[in-house]
């Protein structure tokens, strides 16, 4: 069959599940008086179509930013603006000022799924299709962009629980496709944009950095490498200084964005977050000993540690495959490290992981399952329970079974071979880990996902204990975050200098 | 090597069909009529006893599918009362719980099982050719996802909520029987999809006179007619036993309680009017329009005279039943007279059997007809001719044609059937996914363009209708004083298609046979 029909075929698999979710239940639904996400993107609506652009970010008598003030970059408000002058079209009661607060009606939860699904249509989804069909290699590419349409995250995270996570991850998804079609200014436009839809894309931009940088060195800084360098820092700062054109003239209105976006103020990490000071925090109580500050520095040094052996790597090897790997592992070390991280904020290294599906499918799968399940908390509180199992299983069973992946998980199909030869004269008993990641441990792995889904939803917690399952969720996907980045920096660095797959992938 | 790899794609498939429904139903609390229905004959089936089963009327929606069927309900009733209890009292009218509707969704996907064993036994039967290699092209695969996927079964059951899946899986398993040569097996199990639900006696005929002419008589004369001699009582003797046997175990109960005038009434209730509310696309639908067309007319001519015509209820968002005023009003005999002559080419295989397939052609033409020509007939009737067909349209060039039109308009008349906002993308997504695979599919495995530039251009006129009847007319000031436009254009319209796609497939039907004399010659 031709190709553009599979393809559209997968589109519209994919959109009949995204539109599917849509139909459950969102955020802080039927729940005054501060509702949830969806009443933050309401609201916004309402904020940016009726005020004047300085007052967007500023406490005035009718901005009280207490009630899901605007705390994302400019473009998040142009997109709302622009929600907002549709809505407007359709219903003026649904944008008005003050008196549209908690609006809930069946015609807005219509008007605003359907933004969502514009926003994906027209951003996410031609970035998999094009990543899937020219950047990835070997024979599985529509298998590929089948599974990563169907990631369950995002499909929940923006269709159940309301966000607009496909624009921002979307337009990093498209700095990276045509990065690797070698359009340096382009991609880094992209990113850019991304950036500026959400702050949280920052996760991404070391990769970026280094990546482009890394590209520069090697072209040479005395001769092209240099003008390669001044067209995208241009390229940058000119996007940069575009999206805040409104914002430029006053200094002030600058800093109170900057403050607006970064709160410091709210502590180590909210909620059950799958990361490092979570779980720390069973043990030792650090939010409460340690001062502010002292997180804060703990937090960036650690994250920079992290970060640090990737970055460095990729800046040595700005190829495409070194790109993905360092963006997974920079992500994931700022989710599992960083101050303030969100429990929806593994979507960030979701994306880049989704990338891997074809060259490394078992551990993949492993880390996007996880990721899914690590937001169960949050999608039983949305009452989303349903589409959480469902999509959990399609995934798991689309993409084991088109991808074969239980099949690949030799030490080579796993990339582990360097790492073993690198490593056997030195330490013989580290080897185990190539070990760890095989099927039998998925199996368990994936039981032991279900077992306390299960036991979150039908036991009630010891009284004394009442997060107990949240905790032991967020405990367990920590685990397998964690060993997946010690996994995924491992393949990263153990690549040795030369390869021939590197070279065929270059002259493609 | 190569079975294992068709049997991966077709576990794909069944997989991904099954996730999808429950994907579509997990936000899907809203219901239909048709979910109060079955409630409403589960809790009768429950709790009354056998007896009272017909005579039940708290509920309008009464039981009037035949005993079988109510037995079918009586044993899910069993497995309902460990979701919640209350759905299996008479008297909560209307009731709905998550339970319940968790439930009867979920009854529907296992009860899906039949189907999809039954699927895998029509593909199994599906005449190979040789040579192909691409997997995704073959037959076998392409009935699978056209039958698997269709567009039609998926929303009629799990958004509108019927069981059809079930009913038709027992159907096409018979099909698959009789095209495995064994028909005692086909003839038991259209014998039992009889007793579950006596709609499927349109295709009745077709069995009949199949099952008389190539199972009753063993043998041929070399021109292809029947040789008297060949009869064989034993086998007449076996079928009949099998159906006096079935229908006694489902009516027999009824008979001995005198019962049998009442369940009658309820299975056959002739109260109703020529056309469903929403009209199906039948020779109806355009017999009524041409009526209402003739009579406007006639008004503006000032040939007629208003207060003289019969009042047409066509208030409301549904197109009522009214009298004709031009043209002569159609009685219950009439559109059987009709039904009758339109299936009467049947009689071909009489002269001429062409085995299996000659059969299965002659039910499609049967629930075709009595699809266009039948009294008070449901939209959801044309799936009876769609799915049949999807077994031909994979062997011939010329019947894919024909199933890309019926299909396509058939589909599409199915759309009123789910009408909120919220399911427009659903069933505009699952349309697109079905249709798009049933082209592309066929168009590759037949090598070319299945269809003509006119019967492009109407098939694409669809999408004009749409844009209209959803976008566009409901934005315009009409829609308050005459909110009965859409369905009337969706039905006129599709009635068109449905028209010619029968048309075709009679034309080839006799020109097969034409062939087959002149070959003779």
């Amino acid at each position: 069959m031709e190709n553009w029909s599979l393809v559209s075929i997968c589109v519209l698999f994919g959109l009949t599940a995204r539109w599917a979710v849509s139909l459950n239940s969102y955020s802080g639904a039927g729940k005054p008086p501060m509702f949830g996400d969806y009443e933050a993107q309401r609201h916004w609506q309402e904020v940016t179509y009726n005020l004047p652009v300085h007052e967007w970010y500023f406490n005035t008598t009718d901005n009280n930013l207490n009630y899901w003030g605007l705390d994302y970059p400019p473009l998040t408000a142009y997109h709302s603006l622009l929600c907002a002058h549709v809505a407007k079209l359709i219903n003026p009661d649904w944008v008005e000022l003050h008196a549209s607060r908690g609006h809930e009606s069946y015609g807005h939860k219509l008007f605003m799924r359907a933004t969502v699904l514009v926003a994906d249509l027209l951003i996410y989804i031609p970035a998999v299709v094009l990543y899937s069909f020219y950047l990835s290699e070997g024979s599985n590419k529509k298998k590929v962009f089948l599974c990563i349409l169907l990631y369950p995250g995002l499909i929940l995270i923006d269709y159940g629980h309301f966000q607009y996570n496909s624009i921002s991850l979307g337009l990093a998804l498209w700095g990276v496709v045509v990065l690797g079609l070698g359009w340096d200014v382009l991609g880094s436009l992209a990113f850019v944009l991304s950036l500026n839809y959400k702050q949280m894309e920052l996760y991404h931009s070391l990769p970026f950095f280094c990546y482009l940088l890394g590209k520069c060195f090697k072209q040479g800084l005395a001769g092209r490498g240099l003008f390669l360098l001044v067209k995208i820092a241009v390229t940058v700062l000119v996007t940069f200084a575009l999206c805040w054109l409104p914002f430029l003239s006053d200094p002030g209105q600058i800093l109170q964005v900057v403050h607006r976006l970064f709160p410091v103020g709210r502590g180590l990490f909210e909620d059950k977050v799958a990361n490092t000071w979570c779980s720390l925090n069973v043990l030792i109580k650090i939010k409460t000993i340690l001062s502010t500050d002292t997180q804060l520095y703990i937090s960036l040094t650690t994250t920079l540690l992290a970060i640090l052996p990737s970055s460095i790597k990729l800046l040595m090897k700005p190829t495409l495959w070194q790109f993905k790997l360092a963006l997974v592992n920079s992500s994931l070390a700022f989710f599992l490290f960083s101050f303030q991280v969100h429990e929806k904020s593994i979507l960030l290294p979701a994306l880049p992981v989704c990338l891997l599906l074809n060259d490394l499918p078992l551990p993949a799968i492993w880390f996007l399952q996880a990721s899914t399940f690590s937001m169960l908390p949050l999608f039983l509180k949305d009452g989303l329970l349903v589409p959480y199992v469902v999509t959990s299983l399609a995934f798991l069973f689309f993409s084991i079974y088109l991808l074969s992946a239980l099949e690949h998980c030799s030490e080579d199909k796993l990339r582990l071979g360097p790492y073993r030869r690198l490593l056997i004269c030195i330490v013989r008993r580290y080897g185990y880990l190539s070990n760890c990641i095989n099927k039998d441990h998925f199996y368990f792995s994936i039981t032991a996902m279900a077992g306390l889904s299960f036991m979150s939803v039908a036991l009630a917690p010891p009284a004394q204990l009442p997060d107990l399952f949240p905790l032991l969720v967020s405990v367990f996907s920590y685990l397998h975050f964690l060993g997946l980045l010690l996994y995924f920096n491992i393949v990263q660095i153990a690549e040795p200098p030369q390869s021939v797959r590197k070279n065929q992938k270059k002259s493609n | 090597n190569y079975k294992l790899t068709i049997n991966k794609w077709y576990i794909v498939l069944c997989c991904g069909v099954v996730l999808l429904t429950m994907t579509v139903f997990s936000g899907y609390f809203s219901h239909s009529t048709d979910f109060e229905v079955h409630r409403n004959w589960l809790a009768i089936t429950h709790s009354l006893p056998v007896s009272k089963w017909y005579h039940e009327n708290t509920s309008e929606w009464t039981l009037d599918y035949p005993p079988l069927f109510a037995w079918f309900e009586y044993s899910l009733s069993h497995v309902a009362q460990h979701f919640d209890k209350e759905m299996l009292v008479v008297q909560n009218l209307l009731y709905t719980s998550p339970a319940t509707i968790l439930f009867q969704r979920l009854s529907v996907i296992v009860t899906d099982i039949v189907f999809i064993y039954a699927v895998k036994e029509c593909c199994r039967s599906v005449r190979e050719e040789k040579g192909s290699k691409d997997l995704l092209g073959h037959p076998f695969f392409i009935l699978a996802a056209l039958l698997l996927w269709n567009f039609g079964l998926l929303i009629v059951d799990h958004i509108h909520f019927q069981y059809n899946g079930f009913l038709f899986g027992i159907l096409l398993l018979s099909v698959a029987r009789h095209l495995q040569g064994r028909h005692l097996e086909g003839a038991l199990l259209f014998t039992v999809l009889l007793n579950l639900k006596h709609i499927y006696l349109y295709i009745a005929p077709a069995y009949g006179i199949f099952l008389l002419r190539s199972y009753c008589f063993t043998e041929d004369n070399t021109d292809g007619s029947v040789r008297w001699s060949s009869f064989s009582p034993v086998r007449l003797v076996a079928l009949g036993s099998i159906v006096i046997s079935v229908g006694a175990l489902s009516f027999g109960p009824f008979i001995a309680m005198g019962q049998l005038p009442q369940v009658l009434s309820r299975l056959f209730p002739f109260k109703r009017g020529l056309c469903h509310a929403y009209w199906a696309p039948n020779v109806w639908a355009l017999y009524n329009m041409v009526d209402k067309a003739l009579s406007v007319l006639g008004v503006r001519l000032k040939l007629l005279d208003v207060a003289k015509l019969p009042k047409a209820s066509m208030t409301g968002g549904l197109v009522q039943e009214f009298q004709h005023s031009i043209l002569p009003s159609v009685s219950p005999s009439i559109t059987l007279i009709c039904t009758l002559l339109s299936i009467m080419v049947m009689l071909s295989i009489w002269c001429r059997p062409r085995g299996a397939r000659g059969f299965l052609r002659c039910l499609v033409v049967c629930a075709l007809g009595s699809f266009m020509f039948g009294w008070h007939v449901h939209e959801k009737a044309i799936l009876m001719a769609i799915l049949p067909f999807s077994i031909l349209a994979v062997e011939s060039r010329e019947d894919a044609g024909i199933f890309l039109m019926l299909t396509t308009t058939g589909h599409y008349s199915l759309f009123p059937l789910l009408f909120t906002a919220a399911e427009l993308p659903i069933k505009v997504l699952l349309m697109l996914l079905f249709t798009l695979y049933s082209f592309t599919s066929l168009k590759k495995l037949f090598r070319g363009s299945l269809l003509n530039p006119l019967e492009t251009t109407y098939l694409l006129g669809l999408v004009a209708v749409e844009i209209l009847c959803e976008v566009v007319y409901p934005l315009s000031p009409w829609q308050h004083t005459m909110p009965f436009v859409p369905l009337l254009v969706t039905s006129v319209y599709c009635s068109l298609g449905v028209c010619y796609s029968f048309i075709r497939l009679y034309v080839s039907l006799l020109r097969q046979h034409g062939t087959d004399k002149h070959k003779q010659l």
